[in-house]
């Protein structure tokens, strides 16, 4: 091996080091007692491992952290589904029909991508209060649920559907939405799981609408209910960090599982255009 | 199933009552209203969810609102002017941009790195590098910055213990010192964020002709000049498409601030951002016509950065590049 091999190895040993400690370290820190967490000198194995901020995480004292997790499964599945309708839906349109004002409603569409949530984000709280949305799962799931994003890159997705066979489709008799949902759909299976992956994640680690929204522990997501927590330092960090350890589980191991699809797919569509 | 949803039976007789449908298709002529059927579901939410509230917003920054239930009283652009003479909002644009321009400068560059070290030919353990890069991007802002609490306590923290004490350095009070809580928050978004960006520039990378970098080899350019002369510019897009990510990502700041020195900003408000004023004023002092005016002076300042960045890059000057 070339000394040049030794140090791109040796940078990115450190460098994956560097990001993988404080992960670890989160592990090892909700099987510590809750003195240990908080000891000098500071140590990455704990002296002896305990459970107990898991039982007392679990024992819903503080939170219902299994509630808001489940909570956080629901609104993360339902707004992803709801995404990946409507994106795939908007997407069809844009890509395979020619009508007035496809260019300025798609124009309108890419200008927004700008826009962040802040600039509509007051009169939307508003919203809420007058439909008696607060608090509710809908006042999370519907405003999330038309992604500028998704209808942006499904549409290019669906520009590599072949006009010819939607043509031939049509000759054979085949309804307009039955050439959507039997050619175009499945032809972006890959653009569709990539943007159901980020959808979820997405949703899964959203904080600022929930905690705007999703007023009581039974109802709020687990980013919610854990920052609520932070205001009990010291005395209930293992707990915390207990809980913060286990939502990331479920993330890692769809990583793990699908790196290969995920990792390869995930920006070669919003860079290539 | 499908057949009953389709927009061909509505639609067509919509168009040509009485025509007979097989006549229709056979000349290839949709019903006129089938695309706006496709397009219909995503713009009614987003309509109601995010364009109607947009126009509404712009309406209320006009007017003083204080509480849900109270009666609006149009004052024109007084929101407007508080707000450029707002002490509080004036630092949390400074700590905002500080963060911004302090994460990108160092992002981009470690970023780019980290992409080049990664494309080297038959390294080994490609996967798990990519893999341990791009976690920190997918764990939730708040998670992040419980982790950190731990890596910034000043007693017990990793980063004065295991970094700074063995080199001889004092303890850094991290999230109690104002002079510290960006730089702190600035750590946290170059662990959080770089893996991220490294793999948005290995696809530039990827997608670039090695052709290109053969011919320039053959002619007897050195790795430095291929670099300088080829790489970069070739990556010109990729670059341009990370920093203006990293902007709008940096200027809507919000989960990892609040959990990491609390919603105030900690000591002197030194980690106040931008959203987490805006959070305050809207939902905590229910001010809603100057919460309005905060969201809209947001929006604005990424536009306007957003397009400044793209026109500093040669973005506009030719669809090439």
């Amino acid at each position: 091996m070339s000394w040049r091999r030794v140090l791109v190895y040796l940078t990115l040993t450190a460098a994956v080091a560097v990001t993988l400690l404080p992960y670890v370290y989160l592990i090892t820190a909700t099987v510590k007692s809750p003195g240990e967490i908080f000891e000098l000198p500071v140590e990455l194995l704990p002296d002896a491992i305990t459970t107990e901020h898991y039982v007392r995480l679990f024992s819903n004292e503080l939170i219902p952290f299994a509630r808001q997790v489940l909570n956080s499964l629901v609104i993360a599945t339902l707004t992803t589904l709801l995404v990946l309708a409507t994106s795939a839906s908007v997407g069809w349109g844009f890509a395979k029909y020619d009508f007035p004002l496809r260019n300025v409603l798609f124009i309108v569409l890419l200008a927004t991508l700008t826009l962040p949530l802040q600039v509509a984000l007051v009169p939307l709280f508003q919203m809420m209060v007058s439909l008696n949305w607060l608090d509710t799962f809908q006042g999370v799931v519907l405003p999330a649920g038309a992604s500028a994003f998704g209808a942006f890159f499904i549409r290019q997705a669906m520009l590599s559907v072949p006009d010819d066979m939607v043509q031939a489709a049509r000759i054979d008799g085949a309804s307009e939405f039955r050439i959507f949902l039997t050619m175009g759909v499945p032809l972006v299976k890959g653009a569709l799981s990539v943007l159901a992956v980020l959808t979820f994640l997405a949703s899964w680690n959203d904080f600022l609408w929930p905690s705007i929204v999703l007023r009581s522990a039974e109802r709020q997501t687990y980013p919610v209910g854990l920052a609520n927590l932070i205001g009990f330092y010291n005395t209930e960090y293992g707990t915390l960090l207990a809980g913060s350890f286990l939502v990331t589980v479920p993330i890692i191991i769809v990583f793990i599982a699908g790196r290969k699809h995920i990792l390869d797919n995930l920006m070669l569509g919003s860079i290539k255009s | 199933m499908a057949r009953t949803l389709s927009t061909k039976d509505v639609a067509t007789d919509a168009v040509t009552p009485g025509t007979p449908t097989r006549r229709r298709r056979r000349s290839y002529v949709r019903p006129r209203w089938t695309p706006y059927f496709f397009i219909a579901p995503f713009f009614i939410l987003f309509g109601i969810f995010f364009g109607l509230p947009t126009v509404r917003s712009l309406q209320m920054s006009f007017y003083t609102e204080r509480g849900v239930d109270t009666s609006a009283e149009f004052t024109g652009l007084d929101n407007y002017a508080t707000l450029v003479r707002d002490p509080t909002f004036y630092k949390a644009l400074v700590n905002t941009s500080y963060y911004a321009l302090g994460s990108i400068l160092i992002i981009v560059p470690l970023a780019l790195s980290l992409a080049l070290l990664l494309r080297t030919r038959g390294l080994l353990l490609r996967e798990f590098f990519r893999l341990s890069f791009f976690l920190p991007n997918a764990i939730s802002g708040i998670v992040v910055a419980i982790v950190f609490r731990l890596v910034f306590d000043q007693e017990y923290g990793l980063l004065n213990n295991w970094l700074l004490a063995p080199l001889g350095l004092p303890k850094v009070a991290w999230l109690a010192d104002p002079a510290f809580i960006m730089p702190s928050i600035i750590l946290l978004g170059i662990w959080q964020f770089t893996g991220l960006n490294a793999i948005y520039f290995m696809v530039g990378l990827q997608n670039q002709d090695p052709g290109i970098h053969e011919a320039a080899t053959v002619d007897g350019a050195g790795p430095w000049q291929r670099f300088r002369y080829i790489t970069l510019p070739l990556l010109k897009p990729t670059t341009v498409f990370v920093v203006t990510f990293a902007i709008i990502g940096s200027y809507q700041l919000f989960a990892q601030p609040v959990a990491l020195v609390g919603e105030g900003g900690g000591p002197n408000r030194a980690g106040l951002t931008l959203t987490m004023y805006l959070y305050e004023t809207a939902f905590t002092n229910l001010d809603l016509g100057y919460g309005a005016a905060i969201g809209y002076a947001i929006t604005v300042i990424i536009v306007v950065l957003s397009v400044l960045q793209m026109w500093a890059q040669g973005f506009f000057r030719k669809e090439s590049a």
